[in-house]
């Protein structure tokens, strides 16, 4: 079921970009421009963004965040996603391993044209912060009948 | 799937081994020990407790979970950083751990687990007296 999020389509963050993020991290500097938003890969929270007819959904691998400090907003189809989390450390203890984000965090992308920023959704489950923004109707494909 | 950390030893985070075949996800971990135990916390976003599975196997801990995502019908992605839906990572835990009083904790994706450490290698205080 997750499969259809590996199949791409390429229209907006397409293979080649990455392609591209990937080779400039390879060789240390880039002679293709960089999507100005783009977020070095490894950014937290990690995000997926998939799409049907009606509505696009983006889904941020954000474990351990108290909705509380959340602030999303969108304006046209450029959406933000603020928030901080708080890995607490407890006194007294020794660290070997510290991989864990910590800290805040902001990440912005841009999803396609036609999505209605009036009709978001977001909700919190198991880690995962999942945000639905409906497109707008006349956008979305028709069936045309033959008479 | 066969990277093993070992859970006390510092080094620098190695970058996730692809294992052949099927894409697992290496969850980062933060790993501290106190007087009592050490503690272990991983960000497993998208794990359910029914979809965790810890193992502990003699000396080595297993750590894996499967993402459970809600999605709509033929929805199509149109970006990914996470490309992979499994987690896996074990840990070569020390002999004097007390692996049958492991106590875990799932909550917003993050798992916590504790492993005590037996009473006697707890550190102890000695006590100076002055006369």
């Amino acid at each position: 079921m997750f499969g259809s999020l590996t199949n791409f389509d390429a229209s907006l963050f397409d293979d080649l970009r990455r392609m591209q993020q990937d080779m400039e991290e390879m060789f240390g500097r880039g002679t293709w421009p960089t999507g100005i938003r783009a977020a070095a890969r490894g950014t937290y929270p990690p995000i997926n963004i998939g799409s049907t007819a009606e509505s696009v959904e983006v889904y941020l691998f954000a474990a351990g965040v108290d909705t509380k400090t959340l602030d999303i907003s969108i304006q046209q189809n450029l959406l933000t996603v603020a928030g901080e989390r708080k890995v607490e450390v407890p006194e007294g203890a020794e660290y070997y391993r510290r991989e864990r984000f910590s800290g805040a965090f902001r990440r912005v992308v841009s999803l396609p044209e036609d999505v209605d920023p009036d009709k978001v959704e977001a909700n919190y489950a198991d880690g995962i912060l999942r945000i639905v923004v409906q497109r707008r109707e006349a956008s979305r494909p028709r069936q045309i009948e033959v008479k | 799937m066969t990277d093993k950390t070992d859970m006390t030893t510092r080094g620098s985070t190695e970058i996730g081994e692809r294992s052949e075949g099927v894409q697992t996800l290496r969850p980062p971990v933060n790993i501290f020990e106190d007087a009592e135990a050490i503690t272990l916390e991983a960000d497993m976003p998208g794990v359910s407790k029914e979809r965790l599975r810890l193992q502990v196997d003699q000396d080595q801990l297993l750590v894996e979970g499967e993402v459970q995502l809600t999605m709509p019908e033929g929805m199509e992605a149109l970006y990914a950083d996470v490309r992979a839906t499994h987690y896996s990572r074990s840990f070569a835990l020390s002999r004097e751990l007390d692996t049958d009083h492991i106590d875990a904790s799932l909550k917003d994706g993050v798992l916590r687990l504790r492993i005590p450490k037996p009473a006697e290698v707890r550190p102890r205080k000695i006590e100076v007296r002055v006369e």
